[in-house]
């Protein structure tokens, strides 16, 4: 592509780049699948809206960039880009009607050509469609594209969550439904499959007024709130605390069955993130094999509680301080010989003790013992006297009991002598050393403070699960687990409860996406890192080192004056 | 003299070494076990050998991928396992259709030379690509976050791939040519262990040199060496990074061939246990150590193939084989604990990575 | 001026729905209540399959069988559309714990279809029935969950797949019986499935007279089996059991045939790989082995049927074994639902209780797996286990064998 004319049209790059996640999109079965889905009843179905959501993205990009030509160009750039989207999409079809694409890609269905021809019996009248819906993608973008600042906003705000409700339909509508007063209003929103016309422009109606209010008043707000005396804005902060804690504890009760579950499962990886955050985010300590306390802690668990093996009949709370002190004795054996290792070393071993704890529960070998394959079942519930932690609702308590403990120990040890240490081992072993650091304890007791508060997320999960299974405890624990404390932001308490939140609560809630949920999680995660790499909540010091470097970076760009800002 | 062994022995260093040792003294005594038993004949263990040998050989083709990203970007390539999956995946289609027309029978030769073309041009493009849009935003970012951008471009690509192509097993098709063994002297050889094996090593041997002797190779190591002397020296350190991303994918495209030859199936997730192993052989070798993969690969194939039968046999061990990655890893910690940085030591510029 | 406006829009649809819900009449009477379907909304069923991950095949596979016999109904019940939707289950314990609360939680589910591996049923099961919605597995094979012992909580749980216990036990007869050998190995991949059945043909083979020489394992992701098999051949068995699926099952077919001393050796897997697409990852070194598979010789017709509206929808063959058991899983659901749903004036009624016990009483139906029958405890596949020998055409052609080779009743 000749640079001058890309420069020249800034839709046409941009174009291309969309017609081609179209065209993917297309191709690997998304629009088809997610087309029985109907956002709006009778309207638009989540497979179209996923294709127009992208192309009106990208058409927007094409208007920006558009502007710095003059304005003119906005609509231009923008329209360009939506004709070659259309362009590409409308070849798709043409290909598939040439040639029996079916043997190669198999998602290039006829239902999926009728789709992107708009249901039209004629070809070329579709394929006109077509075009003119790119055109007019291009031309709305345009405007958007011009409207001022807030109104841009609303709009965007209203579309969004009207888009965000209909998807999320089937959460949705069963809580709404569980308040009897509700229920019908429910059946008005959710007539079948997807919202109704009448509800979604409410709703879009209602979403753009508040959008509204807050970006006239919001403002004013914030200021006000800033204008207070430190006294009471101090009492603010704690009654937003008091508050905070209050809504945690009755959460489970209002949110119904499948949210509280969801909560537990994303308590339970908060468990698990604060471990590794110590290890890794604190210590600096890369440990691929995290799994593998968590598999422990699940395992004596099981073996000490459930009649199955019949080795013994301990109830949960006999076995758990077993569980986590396994935990610490396995973090201690593991750190004694990779703690000469650094860096990626120490990963790879990490990671291979992750799979060697897995293989060895799995193996026939251990089965007498171990249960291998076919796991153990029958564990009991937590009971405290007659009281059993056995539903969602109930067990979240167990889990925020255990997420406030550990929370609160980790919170003491990071402003603690043994967190400075820690974290001056992270940034220089060496230095750290001849600062009269002792690296070996230092680390071991990373480690063994980590693997402690796994064996505990793991305890809790054999007792929510009620069965353990080898399968249960694979790689990709250990890498979500790391996926969540750095898209948290490393180092950051905070941070991996959203970062859990982001990657454990979410996927989960989407689980709508089915077969797709795999393939959104990972453009998400490129996402997030490529727009945040600091994490979505970083730690205060850790934001500062790395915009210090940007400021660095552009200060030292500023000096050399010639380049300026050509973008 | 015994006080200065005192004064230098520490408690930690005792538990290592006697970790060690307790892991060798039961290599040892399984293996004499075994042999002592003597179920197995000397073909046998010939053949365990040479089962080791190709597979290993697939694996050092991978690892180069991963060592040679390693030593310029100082990551782990995560998604490099979906650059081997991605080549073979895409040939397949290719070689089914020689092997309908009739192609992969008249001229078996020109069909596999166009198969392993396409194979390694696709991973290559998946490579350069993965690097443009994954990690090249991130130069300069704290060392963990291209390893996240990396862990999510593995799903990424895997699904795009499943969603393209299915999510069921493809068979590659048999090459007659390559069916059948060959006898060298009293040890009997398949055919496709012989090719599997020649052209990895070749495959190899070509790469080292050309990273050793062309001036592109001396550019990609004096990238690897010193990022900024390089580029004062005139080297366009972006364009020789997207080099060895494309180099690396060449690299597990062809293996991907091969070990489509080998095993006769492809799958959207193929690349992920070989992708594992790889980067262990990668560490194995010594990081950023060609020479050091390829030596890692082979041992590793060689541990999988040999090691429950030798290790575990003798001591009476049920369904030994389910163990052969445990074993695998453990003589991964063993090689790590008394040479922390691989067999053939790392080869980075800047000690600490 | 625009938040009382808001205020007045909320008040007045409030008001409205107030009016609406006093004139509603009073369901039918069920303990576990009923699930009642206004004119022009769906009967929403639920699946809880591994649709995503390594395994997702097997899950794609059966829900395919599913849409396939929601067309066979022309999508609709009694007048009614049916909606399926979806939560993936991953395979393991914590997933189909999460699928199952997620489709327990939502009132409009009217039975659910699921799971595909054992483990996830264990946690599941339980969770569906305490919401009062029935179950139906496709592909669960343990034991466990149809044992006259598995607690009152597995009271909604049926499936159409073939308890281990009866396939194992088949095969170990076969080899003896029919084929008159007297030792044999056996290979299991560590999944609940395998390692079940191959215990269970062990177990009957030992009972059966013959000896085994080694019960080995591998990995489902291996891919050299050579050494597995050299160790295996040192034993010197007649006949191998591998009930394993396709992937590793094709490489354990092909290589078998290239390690010395097995040249002759049996080999027999079952219904985790009774299916083309091993045909074409063993390719002709499967020719002469056997499978273990449900009697659907009497059926074949309406099988290939389902093959040929398989290939139009998805433009591939069915890509894992136990889609025909989707099919059937539906097919009882539906039946069941149009026995019991009641309908009063617009509003269509469908108990749980008596759906649960409908779906129990099922009896004689024809399925695409043969007669579907099922005992108090929700076994309902049909229990005439047959042997297939694999022949040069039928590999070619990509097809499973029609004729069964032994039949043990």
């Amino acid at each position: 592509m000749n640079p001058a004319l890309t420069q020249r049209f800034p839709g046409i790059r941009l174009g291309l780049i969309g017609g081609v996640s179209l065209v993917l999109l297309s191709l690997i079965g998304m629009v088809e699948t997610f087309n029985q889905r109907e956002i709006i009843s009778d309207l638009i179905s989540m497979g179209q809206t996923l294709l127009l959501l992208t192309a009106v993205f990208i058409a927007y990009l094409a208007a920006k960039r558009g502007r710095e030509h003059g304005r003119a160009q906005v609509f231009g750039a923008s329209i360009t880009a939506g004709l070659i989207m259309a362009g590409m999409l409308t070849l798709l079809v043409l290909l598939g009607q040439a040639i029996n694409m079916r043997q190669v890609f198999i998602n290039a269905s006829p239902v999926l050509f009728q789709i992107l021809i708009f249901q039209q019996e004629e070809l070329w009248a579709g394929i006109g469609l077509l075009l003119l819906a790119g055109a007019l993608i291009g031309f709305s973008a345009a405007l958007l594209c011009l409207l001022p600042h807030w109104l841009r906003r609303v709009i965007t705000t209203g579309l969004c969550s009207v888009a965000g409700v209909g998807l999320l339909q089937d959460l949705i509508a069963p809580i709404l439904s569980d308040w009897s007063l509700l229920a019908d209003f429910t059946d008005l929103l959710f007539p079948g499959n997807g919202l109704s016309i009448s509800g979604a422009v409410g709703l879009f109606i209602v979403v753009a007024a508040l959008s509204a209010l807050w970006s006239f008043r919001g403002q004013a707000l914030q200021t006000r709130i800033k204008a207070l005396p430190p006294q009471s804005r101090r009492g603010l902060n704690f009654a937003a605390l008091l508050a905070g804690a209050l809504v945690m504890l009755v959460l489970p009760q209002v949110l119904g069955l499948f949210l509280s579950e969801v909560m537990t499962i994303v308590g339970l990886y908060i468990l698990l993130g604060l471990g590794l955050n110590i290890v890794v985010g604190f210590a600096g300590l890369l440990d691929l094999g995290y799994v593998a306390f968590f598999a422990i802690g699940s395992y004596t668990v099981a073996i000490l509680t459930s009649p199955e093996l019949g080795f013994f009949d301990w109830n949960f709370w006999q076995a758990l301080p077993l569980a986590v002190l396994f935990g610490v004795l396995a973090g201690v054996i593991l750190g004694v010989p990779v703690l000469k290792m650094r860096g990626d070393y120490l990963a790879i071993a990490t990671l291979g003790f992750g799979e060697i704890i897995r293989i060895m529960v799995l193996s026939d070998f251990l089965r007498p013992w171990l249960g291998g394959a076919q796991g153990i079942g029958k564990i009991p519930k937590a009971a405290i006297g007659g009281f059993e932690f056995a539903t969602p609702q109930e067990i979240y308590y167990l889990i925020l009991a255990g997420c406030a403990l550990v929370g609160f120990i980790s919170w003491r040890l990071r402003d603690s002598r043994l967190g400075r240490a820690w974290m001056a081992v992270r940034e220089d072993e060496d230095v750290a050393q001849a600062m009269g650091i002792e690296l070996v304890a230092t680390k071991l007791l990373a480690f063994a403070t980590g693997a402690g508060f796994s064996a505990l997320s793991g305890a809790i999960f054999a007792t929510k699960l009620g069965s353990v299974y080898p399968h249960s405890f694979n790689v990709m624990i250990s890498i979500n687990i790391l996926c969540v404390i750095i898209v948290g932001g490393m180092g950051s308490m905070p941070g991996v409860a959203v970062g859990a939140i982001a990657l454990v609560g979410l996927p989960e809630l989407l689980r709508e996406f089915a077969e797709y949920r795999l393939l959104v999680y990972g453009a998400a995660l490129m996402a997030m890192m490529l727009l945040r790499p600091e994490g979505l909540w970083p730690e205060a010091t850790r934001q500062r080192e790395l915009h210090e470097e940007e400021d660095a970076v552009r200060a030292s760009k500023l000096a050399e004056g010639s380049a300026g800002p050509r973008s | 003299m015994l006080q200065r062994i005192r004064e230098r022995l520490n408690p930690t260093d005792i538990v290592m070494w006697s970790i060690g040792g307790i892991l060798l003294i039961m290599i040892c005594w399984g293996s004499v076990a075994t042999l002592v038993k003597g179920v197995y004949s000397t073909h046998h263990w010939i053949d365990f050998i040479i089962f080791g040998l190709a597979q290993g050989s697939v694996y050092a083709l991978i690892a180069m991928g991963y060592t040679m990203v390693y030593g310029v970007l100082r990551m782990i390539n995560f998604a490099h396992s979906e650059v081997f999956m991605s080549g073979p995946y895409t040939a397949y289609y290719f070689a089914a259709y020689f092997y309908r027309s009739g192609l992969l029978e008249s001229h078996p030769v020109i069909s596999m030379v166009l198969v392993f073309i396409i194979s390694m041009a696709t991973s290559t493009l998946i490579a350069y690509l993965l690097e443009l849009i994954a990690y090249r935003p991130l130069r300069g970012a704290p060392r963990l976050v291209p390893l996240i951008t990396a862990i999510g471009a593995s799903f990424f690509l895997q699904y795009v791939f499943k969603g393209l192509y299915g999510s069921g097993f493809q068979a590659y098709p048999v090459v007659k040519a390559l069916e059948g063994h060959l006898m060298v002297g009293p040890i009997r050889i398949l055919k496709f262990q012989i090719l599997v094996i020649v052209a990895a090593a070749i495959l190899m041997v070509a790469l080292y040199q050309f990273t050793q002797r062309t001036r592109l190779g001396k550019a990609l190591r004096s990238v690897s060496e010193d990022k900024e002397a390089s580029a004062l020296m005139g080297i366009d350190v972006d364009r020789m990074i997207s080099m060895t991303f494309m180099i690396g994918g060449a690299a597990a495209g062809a293996a991907g061939v091969l070990y489509a030859i080998m095993f006769k199936q492809v799958h959207f997730f193929m690349g992920f246990i070989p992708g594992i192993k790889a980067f262990t052989a990668a560490v194995l070798g010594g990081i950023g150590n060609i020479p050091g993969a390829m030596l890692g690969g082979i041992f590793l194939g060689l541990v999988e193939s040999v090691g429950p039968s030798l290790f575990l046999d003798g001591l009476g061990i049920v369904a030994p084989y389910q163990l052969k990655d445990a074993i695998a890893f453990s003589l991964l910690v063993l090689v790590l604990i008394f040479r922390p940085t691989g067999i053939l030591g790392e080869r980075l510029a800047v000690k600490k990575a | 001026m625009k938040r009382n406006f808001a205020l007045v829009v909320v008040l007045v649809l409030f008001v409205g729905l107030a009016v609406m819900t006093i004139a509603q009449a009073a369901p039918p009477k069920d303990p576990l209540g009923c699930v009642a379907i206004k004119k022009g909304q769906p009967i929403h069923i639920a699946y809880w399959m591994v649709v995503a991950g390594p395994d997702a095949s097997l899950g794609i596979d059966t829900r395919r069988g599913i849409e396939l016999a929601m067309a066979d109904k022309g999508g609709k019940l009694l007048g009614y559309p049916i909606k399926l939707s979806g939560q993936d289950t991953a395979c393991n314990a914590e997933g189909g714990q999460a699928a199952a609360t997620k489709i327990a939680s939502d009132p409009t589910v009217v039975a659910a279809v699921g799971s595909n591996c054992s483990s996830e049923a264990r946690p599941g099961a339980p969770i569906l029935w305490k919401a009062g919605i029935s179950t139906v597995s496709p592909s669960n094979t343990a034991p466990y969950l149809t044992d006259p012992k598995r607690g009152k909580e597995y009271d909604g749980y049926l499936r159409t797949a073939h308890n281990d216990k009866i396939q194992g036990a088949v095969a170990a007869q076969f080899a003896i019986k029919k084929m008159g050998v007297k030792t044999a190995a056996t290979i299991h991949d560590g999944s609940v499935y395998a390692e079940q059945l191959q215990a269970v043909f062990a177990e009957e083979f030992k009972k059966l007279g013959g000896t085994i020489t080694a019960q080995e394992a591998v990995a489902p992701t291996d891919t050299d089996m050579r050494p597995v098999l050299t160790k295996i051949a040192t034993g010197k068995p007649q006949f191998i059991y591998y009930p394993i699926f396709i992937a590793a099952a094709g490489h354990i077919t092909r290589q078998a045939k290239e390690v010395a001393g097995l040249e002759k050796t049996y080999l027999m897997s079952a219904d985790g790989s009774f299916s083309p697409d091993f045909y074409k990852a063993a390719g002709e070194t499967a020719i002469g082995m056997f499978h273990s598979s449900p009697d659907f010789s009497a059926f074949a017709g309406g099988y290939k049927d389902f093959l040929a509206k398989h290939q139009k929808k998805y433009g591939e063959k069915p890509i894992a074994p136990f889609h025909a058991h989707g099919y059937d899983a539906a097919m009882m659901i539906f039946n069941a639902i149009e026995k019991t749903a009641v309908k009063d004036g617009d509003i269509l009624y469908i108990c749980r209780q008596k759906l649960r016990d409908a779906l129990y009483a099922t009896k004689g139906m024809k399925g695409l797996t043969g007669t579907i029958t099922c005992n108090q405890y929700g076994d309902c596949a049909d229990p005439r286990i047959a042997v297939y020998q694999q022949t040069a055409d039928n590999i070619k052609k990509l097809v499973n064998p029609e004729v069964p080779f032994w039949k043990p009743y």
